[in-house]
């Protein structure tokens, strides 16, 4: 039997926008994920200790607040402290192209603003864990 | 060190390592289990049952609170149905756990049924001893929201607590066999949120049946959004658990 795929999709700080996030966790539970929605306004200790107790795989970060240069290389160190750092990372919801180079140099593998379409999420994640084979 | 070291010493993500290997290769993971078996001593095991929506995992968030006010650390594995078609799941029960999370005393596992009928999933009780070789001075189980026959909870839990709310049907409702004859506690959540009186006396006149060996099921009334009747609610299970003498082994079922 092939592994399920856990993912963890989490909003961190003070962000109540929590509808992209829905939408992108019910199309990964559809897809035959096992995904662990956190609810939103979470800090970035809640979010890597749920990520290191669920064991996901790959972790989803919705943030629409502005502050994801901020709350993302928090979360991203506090995972490879706590001996996360093969859980494969992306990001989503209203980031600037011009920081997405500063995102992907500290470890978000992927950010999917605006109009992605949810295949294009689902066959990242698949493709990246079938890939790297690293997960476990 | 070994992964077994690793969760005796309390490591998270070993013991989280290990979870997933029993849901994923479940015969594989059986000489660990073998080897962990015999380094724990049993602990209370908590069973949280009802049906979807009445705040299994609102109380269980409550009851928490109290444990950690007596410094024992919890383990939580709550389960979530997985989907008949495509096999995935959405795992949300934690969303009202998660001011928890933080807590190092705390460990919370969401697991899909994975097509396993009765409540719970395959793994759960292998999980439950994963959790006591954490350092778990009580295990809670959350099953997934149940109607009426999902029993399986009573051959892992020392204490089963049968949540209900208001609005849950008449009297011959309750006379039915199933998830109304396992009750240890009864408790009526939401007490704010409808009428209870029918409910309660719906309970009381099933209950005489379910008397054994001395232990009269209670009732207790619960707003846990609120925090209220948390206390009480507490106070019994710990009844229990003293009625309960050593907790049992955490065997039946699992042995595949």
């Amino acid at each position: 039997m092939r592994k399920k795929i856990r993912v963890l999709i989490a909003k961190p700080g003070l962000d109540g926008h929590d509808r992209g996030a829905k939408v992108v966790a019910r199309a990964l539970r559809d897809a035959g994920m096992e995904v662990i929605y956190t609810g939103i306004r979470q800090t970035a200790e809640q979010i890597v200790n749920t990520a290191i107790q669920e064991d996901v795989d790959c972790l989803g970060l919705s943030i629409l607040s502005g502050a994801h240069l901020k709350l993302f290389p928090k979360i991203v160190k506090l995972l490879k402290k706590r001996g996360g750092k093969n859980i494969l990372i992306f990001g989503g919801g209203i980031i600037p192209s011009e920081d997405i180079p500063e995102l992907k140099s500290m470890g978000v593998s992927k950010i999917f603003g605006p109009g992605t379409k949810t295949q294009g999420i689902i066959d990242f994640i698949k493709t990246q864990i079938d890939a790297d084979g690293k997960r476990r | 060190m070994g992964l077994i070291e690793k969760i005796l010493q309390g490591d998270q993500k070993a013991a989280a390592k290990l979870i997933s290997k029993i849901e994923d290769e479940p015969t594989s993971a059986l000489e660990e289990l073998k080897v962990l078996k015999e380094r724990i001593v049993p602990v209370h095991t908590l069973g949280i049952t009802g049906p979807p929506g009445v705040g299994k995992s609102t109380l269980i968030a409550r009851l928490i609170e109290r444990y950690r006010e007596k410094n024992k650390k919890v383990g939580v594995l709550a389960i979530d149905p997985s989907s008949p078609f495509t096999g995935g799941a959405l795992l949300g029960d934690r969303i009202r756990m998660q001011m928890h999370s933080p807590d190092e005393g705390v460990f919370i596992r969401s697991m899909a049924t994975r097509g396993q009928l009765g409540g719970l999933s395959r793994a759960t009780a292998k999980a439950v001893k994963v959790l006591t070789g954490w350092g778990a001075d009580v295990v809670v189980v959350e099953t997934v929201g149940v109607g009426q026959d999902e029993v399986e909870v009573m051959r892992v839990a020392d204490t089963i607590v049968v949540v209900l709310s208001p609005g849950l049907g008449d009297d011959i409702q309750m006379m039915k066999a199933g998830i109304l004859e396992i009750g240890d506690i009864f408790v009526i959540n939401k007490i704010d949120q409808g009428e209870t009186g029918h409910l309660e006396r719906n309970l009381e006149l099933v209950r005489p049946g379910r008397e054994r060996e001395g232990w009269v099921p209670a009732i207790i009334k619960t707003i846990a959004v609120k925090g209220s009747g948390i206390d009480e609610l507490h106070q019994k299970i710990e009844e229990h658990r003293k009625y309960c003498g050593k907790p049992r082994e955490v065997e039946r079922a699992d042995e595949d």
